[in-house]
């Protein structure tokens, strides 16, 4: 699906990418892990046709450069910094679904997945919506349209825990028909969702392996802690995963995305001393898996 | 083509949210608001009195704003946006490159002049319900300047956006820009270069390839065919031109200009980065 071959990137007299050569293909999830400077958004801006380069760049055998349009309707693309457009929301997907071909009302289906209330929105400039907001638009606008590929740069950092799942499932489904390369500068944080992980270090590729995807994108976990005493901090942090207590603020429980299982350990382990009991276990109603008792 | 109205009406919608704009309307509409609430339509110069008079201050006035205001809020937005994160998200959605540079340049155009004709045509209106006597062909020929006038500097705001890489070069390169242009108007480096008995074919050619002096000399030419209140340079211009060649001259050079500079600055848009 794509191919690079020997693609260099320099911006005064800077490599920027250093004679990269790679293949992705459908099915592929890619992470595209690196430092800052590594170079992950100027390979991420050559795929999108926005930078000229030296080499050889083809996305479903076409240039970038010359075929852009072609090109970019089989794209959908999330950035990780939202566009401060001030146009209303409603214009917005007016707008992509217009330049897109196709109909606006898969967009507003998946805003509507994602827990965004559009009627309410409609008519307010996009850049005054939050930021876990415009993401959800921006997702919206990314997977409501019929794409073979999608580049998505740290999609689900401003995404609550339930919308971050409704994501997963979304990704799941769309898997086979799909290649996916999500940027990101860890790789904790897209691990999951990914089966290849390819990272960059000064243009160059240090590392490109596959990984187990053996966790479904769409399990949910079940999970109870107990804590020995009380901790505001841990209390805040445990809430914006959507966790509830059950009298006083030492029992919670609630779920949590499976592919979201290593971030969630990461945060729990800030606060490894406090607890006194940990279970978690997938939800089998959704799949067959095993339980993890602490 | 649908794509190109579509990018013109995004960034119609845009402009239209922006600070920028609000300034830039109030300063149109305010300076014929001001003009009224002065009696300017009172008041008489060279025989001029009414409307005529009126048309006359707003039309030197806008030659002396209108180019840079629409360099810097061209250059601030364009390069601002592309800053900002705006074109890599609307540049990664299937655009064509001519539709999206042409779109916004459109668009753009739209959102500059229609605030000074509407300023303008707003005086006639009132004009109108006043009962005053309206100078149309002196209206319909100031529509015509400015509308060529705009597109002159939106192409070359477009020119020095794909130039530059970083707002803030784009807006020191669009002052100087400006500055070139207006000291080679009549007043300042022309007359010198009259005084130092510089042929008059170069002085003719540097003030005809002025588009601030053309737009001066032109706007002049209607209200003062003798261009007593122009310097030297104008009767050389006269002598070569004539007044009716002139005023064509005045309506297609800044029109022709904008259009080659806006083109420039497209093929090197499409040939190099556009981030």
């Amino acid at each position: 699906m794509i191919t690079l071959q020997k693609v260099s990137k320099t911006f005064k007299r800077t490599a920027v990418l250093k004679k990269l050569d790679l293949q992705i293909q459908t099915g592929d999830r890619v992470a595209l892990i690196g430092s800052n400077g590594a170079g992950k958004t100027t390979l991420i801006r050559c795929l999108l046709g926005e930078y000229s380069f030296d080499g050889e760049i083809t996305v479903n055998r076409l240039d970038p450069r010359k075929d852009r349009r072609e090109v970019l309707s089989s794209i959908g693309f999330v950035p990780q910094l939202p566009p401060p457009l001030k146009m209303p929301v409603q214009q917005l997907l007016n707008f992509a679904a217009s330049v897109c071909d196709c109909g606006i009302e898969e967009m507003e289906h998946v805003t509507d997945q994602l827990g965004l209330d559009l009627s309410a929105i409609r008519r307010q400039p996009f850049v005054k919506l939050s930021g876990g907001q415009k993401q959800k638009l921006l997702i919206a606008i990314a997977l409501g349209r019929p794409t073979n590929l999608l580049i998505m740069d740290e999609p689900a950092a401003n995404l609550d825990p339930k919308a971050r799942h409704i994501l997963f499932s979304m990704l799941e489904k769309r898997q086979k028909k799909n290649a996916m390369l999500i940027s990101s500068h860890r790789l904790d944080e897209v691990a999951s969702l990914v089966n290849r992980v390819i990272e960059l270090d000064r243009g160059e590729v240090i590392l490109d392996d596959r990984v187990d995807d053996s966790i479904e994108l769409s399990s949910l976990l079940n999970c109870t802690i107990s804590t020995t005493r009380v901790e505001p901090a841990f209390s805040t942090a445990i809430s914006s995963w959507g966790f509830g207590n059950q009298g006083g603020e030492t029992e919670w429980s609630g779920a949590i995305p499976g592919p979201d299982r290593l971030r969630f350990l990461g945060m729990l382990s800030r606060y490894a001393a406090l607890l006194s009991s940990v279970h978690i276990e997938e939800n089998r109603e959704q799949t067959a898996g095993s339980g993890l008792h602490v | 083509m649908r794509h190109t109205w579509l990018t013109a009406k995004a960034d119609i919608s845009e402009s239209l949210r922006s600070r920028w704009f609000m300034i830039y309307s109030i300063v149109f509409g305010g300076i014929i608001a001001l003009l009224f609430a002065f009696g300017l339509t009172e008041s008489r110069i060279m025989g001029f009195v009414g409307l005529s008079r009126l048309l006359i201050t707003y039309i030197q006035l806008s030659m002396a704003i209108l180019p840079i205001f629409i360099l810097i809020t061209t250059i601030r937005s364009v390069a601002g946006d592309r800053d900002a994160g705006i074109f890599e998200y609307l540049l990664s959605l299937p655009v064509s490159l001519s539709s999206w540079f042409w779109g916004k340049m459109f668009g753009r155009f739209a959102v500059v002049f229609m605030p000074v004709f509407l300023a303008m045509a707003g005086a006639i209106v009132w004009g109108v319900i006043q009962g005053m006597e309206i100078p149309w062909s002196l209206f319909l020929y100031y529509t015509a300047f400015l509308f060529s006038l705009s597109w002159c500097f939106l192409g070359i705001g477009m020119l020095i956006s794909t130039l530059a890489r970083s707002p803030d070069v784009a807006q020191g390169s669009a002052f100087l820009v400006w500055l070139f242009l207006l000291l080679f108007l009549d007043l300042i480096l022309l007359g010198i270069l009259i005084q130092q008995q510089v042929s008059s074919e170069t002085i003719v050619t540097i003030a005809l390839s002025n588009p601030l002096q053309v737009f001066r000399t032109a706007s002049m030419l209607l209200f003062d065919p003798q261009l007593v209140l122009l310097g030297p340079s104008a009767y050389l211009i006269l002598d070569h031109f004539g007044e009716f060649w002139y005023l064509i001259w005045a309506m297609v050079y800044p029109l022709a200009l904008g259009t080659v500079t806006a083109t420039t600055g497209y093929l090197l848009f499409r040939r190099g980065d556009q981030l």
